[in-house]
């Protein structure tokens, strides 16, 4: 058994499976609450776009959230199968929102997304509607209640150690740790950046395409591209106040976001790198720089110092340890000197493709909306082309975004809390179970191989609902259902 | 009382209310190729779990979470220790729960024969898994002082955890084809009890095989009673499906897995993993429970949440609990 391989694969494997897991996610928590919105437009006006938008969105939200759910299952598990270790440390606090996920968002999620589909002609029509609203902000919750441990990673706070051990001393503390006050609004705002944009898209392709049900795509057209501006908003407020927190709390991480070697009074922001972003030395790097944002992203003020990769090593070895422990558990790595820089070229890329492709698509769904005012239609092939392919823009820039943020805490799984309790952290090194080689690769393969198939799977059968626009749902010219025929049946 | 042991309690709840719930979801699945004879009949079984098959696995998620928050130690040396079980229950469940929600999507009987493949195994597949990680739980692991397992992915098994594999398995099949009985009316109704009853004293023997090898080698004097109350429940279940009394003979499969819960997590007591090596390396409630702060905590939101689980589960059922038939199914209409 080796443990660089065991540990590596356990890493690779997470990472698939949430940066997975987190494309189905927000699409589904953006259209629940957009469809929910829809269904109460309809119930309140009684107007039959209303009901289409419902129906179809509505179709595209099933066929997307199954996948949600079964992705999802897989990382409540893998906790407690790869990282047996970390689980062990951790549990006594990291445990509890994740049970509570599961006792007050999962169950209600679940079940009331059951009602909603099955129970259109079985409940009557406002109760109806409330199945929509209490599944969909179950939704928002389970968002919550994961960020909130997650970011219990990143900042460990409401804890003291015990026996060499976070005990949680405070769950009021751990709800409303600062860093995931910050963290929820941004990816909640990211959900809707890919539910507005998968709206304008798919509503454009429409538009350009068919004469049929204009109504329909002109005003999902609107509501998406209007929920997307609001939402880049939401994010460049709340990433604006993440970046501030997390100068305090891992300032390598911001470092590592930048790949600034050398610290830097006033600080700039680096738009574009070429060279070599891969070691700290910087000696290779030409970057196109801000000047002084850097300082005033940190810190609110222009002519603030902004520390460097090569100092912070030094500060991060002084209190944390220049080597790993001597533990027959981290195999080759016991007693191994410790790197403390992420690996940068992903970090450095991660943010830029984050923040470059999340503006993109909002500055996408601007002139999409503006080329579309008044009831116009540019008649290109490009234009509904370029609709379908912003799509995409919001998925990859929450993926590069969770990207740059899981791996600028490495090689931490818990970061230390500068402010926090001290002892309360743990190398990633550490976290992983004591699994053969052939366990975790099988189920590397295994898992990445069974994702693979379920996404050309979901793709395909979007693409085709999508396509099909409301005749797919809404059967022409007939009552949707005969007297004793279910209205909804699988 | 005790709060450690209060959670004890409560995950061996939401263990009961797994076996129980997607006990006859993965019974309807198993069963869809013997009791769905065409399409029409397979999307009337899988209409009776419809609206309801995605909230019984929430069970499972929220007994393996409240095993994180409130036993740690547990979790971690089960789950890791059980890799290669637990990901084949993995691979069933993610492969069922896209099977339900995308069968029907295309109008293809290719599409859907394959997707009833998937359904088959993907119900199969977890509740063998799921068999053997019960049993294996309660009759022991291998494992250190420290919770590491000694000895490659399978050390371990032998033939209590097959037995352990067949008897959810087993209990499944009989509990769907009631279930099918009791949510269906017509030819299907009458088939589904034939086969509950052809099947059931063979099916339901594996379960009877588990709990007395778990009485005879770890069960107190007390868990007899509960044992007694399972095997009671499983024949007064058949002897009532044969009356056509199929409401009274799901409530007594609804006793059996209770006697068989109580058996099991009462044997278990007052470990929680035992180790097979050395009982002195056994993980034991006070051993790995998380500190009282966060047990209080966890009392607290289970002592709201768990209640109105209930009740708005229950309303669920209440609102599907009419019987389902060939007519009711509407004529596909997809893309």
């Amino acid at each position: 058994m080796c443990h660089v391989d065991v540990l590596d694969l356990a890493r690779w494997q997470f990472g698939i499976t949430t940066v997975y897991h987190f494309l189905m996610v927000p699409l589904t928590i953006g259209l629940a609450v957009l469809v929910a919105a829809m269904q109460t437009a309809w119930v309140r006006t009684g107007h039959q776009k209303y009901f289409a938008m419902t129906k179809f969105w509505g179709k595209l939200m099933m066929v997307n959230f199954a996948m949600g759910v079964v992705t999802g299952i897989v990382q409540e598990f893998q906790f407690g199968m790869s990282w047996s270790a970390y689980s062990k440390f951790v549990g006594d606090a990291f445990g509890a929102p994740l049970a509570m996920e599961g006792l007050v968002a999962f169950f209600v999620e679940s079940t009331f997304l059951g009602l909603w589909i099955f129970g259109w002609d079985r409940l009557p029509k406002k109760v109806h509607l409330a199945c929509a609203w209490a599944f969909s902000l179950a939704t928002i919750a389970s968002a919550y209640f994961i960020l909130a441990a997650n970011s219990w990673m990143q900042h460990p706070v409401g804890v003291s150690l015990v026996d060499g051990k976070p005990q949680l001393t405070s769950i009021w503390a751990l709800l409303t740790n600062n860093t995931a006050l910050a963290a929820i609004p941004h990816t909640v705002a990211g959900c809707f950046a890919v539910a507005g944009a998968f709206l304008v898209g798919i509503a454009i392709w429409h538009l350009t395409k068919r004469k049929a049900d204009r109504e329909v795509w002109r005003a999902s057209l609107k509501v998406g591209g209007w929920v997307s501006m609001v939402a880049f908003a939401a994010l460049a407020i709340t990433g604006d106040m993440q970046g501030k927190l997390m100068f305090q709390q891992q300032p390598m991480k911001m470092a590592a976001a930048e790949a600034l070697c050398h610290s830097e009074q006033p600080a700039g922001f680096s738009i574009f790198a070429y060279g070599d972003v891969q070691r700290p030395d910087c000696e290779n790097v030409k970057s196109f720089t801000l000047p002084t944002l850097l300082s005033f992203l940190a810190h609110n003020d222009f002519s603030s110092e902004v520390k460097g990769i090569n100092d912070l090593v030094g500060e991060y070895r002084a209190k944390y340890g220049e080597n790993y422990p001597v533990d027959p558990q981290l195999g080759e790595l016991s007693g191994k000197p410790i790197d403390y820089v992420p690996n940068l070229p992903v970090t450095y890329w991660g943010f830029r493709l984050m923040i470059g492709l999340g503006a993109l698509a909002a500055a996408a769904s601007a002139l999409a909306l503006w080329l579309t005012r008044k009831g116009r239609m540019p008649s290109g092939r490009w234009f509904r082309w370029a609709a379908l392919a912003g799509i995409a823009l919001p998925f990859l820039a929450n993926s590069a975004g969770w990207i740059f943020t899981e791996q600028g805490r490495q090689p931490f799984v818990v970061v230390p809390n500068p402010t926090g309790v001290d002892g309360v952290w743990m190398f990633t090194a550490q976290g992983v179970s004591g699994l053969t080689t052939g366990e975790i690769l099988t189920s590397l393969i295994t898992l990445t191989t069974v994702y693979g198939v379920l996404a050309v799977l979901e793709f395909f059968l979007l693409r085709r609902y999508a396509r099909a626009g409301i005749a797919g749902v809404l059967p022409a010219g007939e009552k949707t259902a005969g007297q004793d025929e279910l209205a909804f049946a699988y | 009382m005790d709060l450690a042991l209060v959670w004890f309690l409560i995950i061996a709840f939401f263990w009961l209310g797994y076996l129980f719930l997607e006990g006859f979801d993965f019974g309807v699945g198993m069963l869809l190729p013997v009791l769905g004879r065409d399409d029409t009949e397979r999307r009337v079984m899988v209409n009776t779990i419809g609206p309801v098959w995605d909230g019984n696995e929430v069970w499972l998620i929220v007994a393996v979470g409240a095993t994180f928050a409130a036993f740690p130690g547990w979790y971690a040396t089960l789950l890791s220790s059980a890799f290669l079980p637990l990901l084949a229950v993995l691979v069933g469940l993610i492969g069922r729960g896209v099977a339900f929600e995308y069968r029907g999507k295309v109008d293809s009987a290719r599409w859907r024969r394959n997707w009833d493949r998937v359904i088959v195994a993907g119900s199969l597949l977890p509740a063998l898994g799921v068999g053997l990680l019960l049993s294996w739980n309660v009759l022991g692991l291998p494992i250190d002082a420290a919770g590491h397992r000694v000895g490659g992915p399978f050390a371990g098994l032998g033939w209590e955890t097959a037995v352990g594999a067949l008897a959810i398995v087993g209990y499944s099949v009989v509990h769907g084809a009631v279930f099918i009985a009791l949510k269906t009316s017509g030819e299907i109704r009458r088939r589904a009890r034939l086969v509950g009853l052809k099947a059931g004293p063979v099916a339901l023997l594996p379960l009877l095989a588990l709990l007395l090898v778990v009485q005879l080698r770890v069960g107190s004097g007390w868990t007899w009673i509960a044992l007694a109350v399972a095997v009671v429940a499983a024949v007064s279940a058949l002897v009532r499906l044969a009356a056509g009394h199929e409401g009274q003979a799901f409530a007594l499969m609804g006793v059996t897995i209770v006697g068989a819960v109580v058996t099991l997590f009462g044997a278990l007591y007052p470990d929680v993993l035992p180790s097979t090596v050395d009982p002195a390396y056994s993980l034991t409630i006070a051993g790995t429970a998380s500190n009282p702060y966060t047990l209080k905590v966890m009392t607290w939101i289970g002592g709201l949440g768990a209640p109105a689980v209930l009740v708005y589960q229950g309303w669920t059922y209440w609102v599907f609990r009419k019987r389902i038939a060939t007519e009711h199914i509407p004529r596909v209409h997809v893309p």
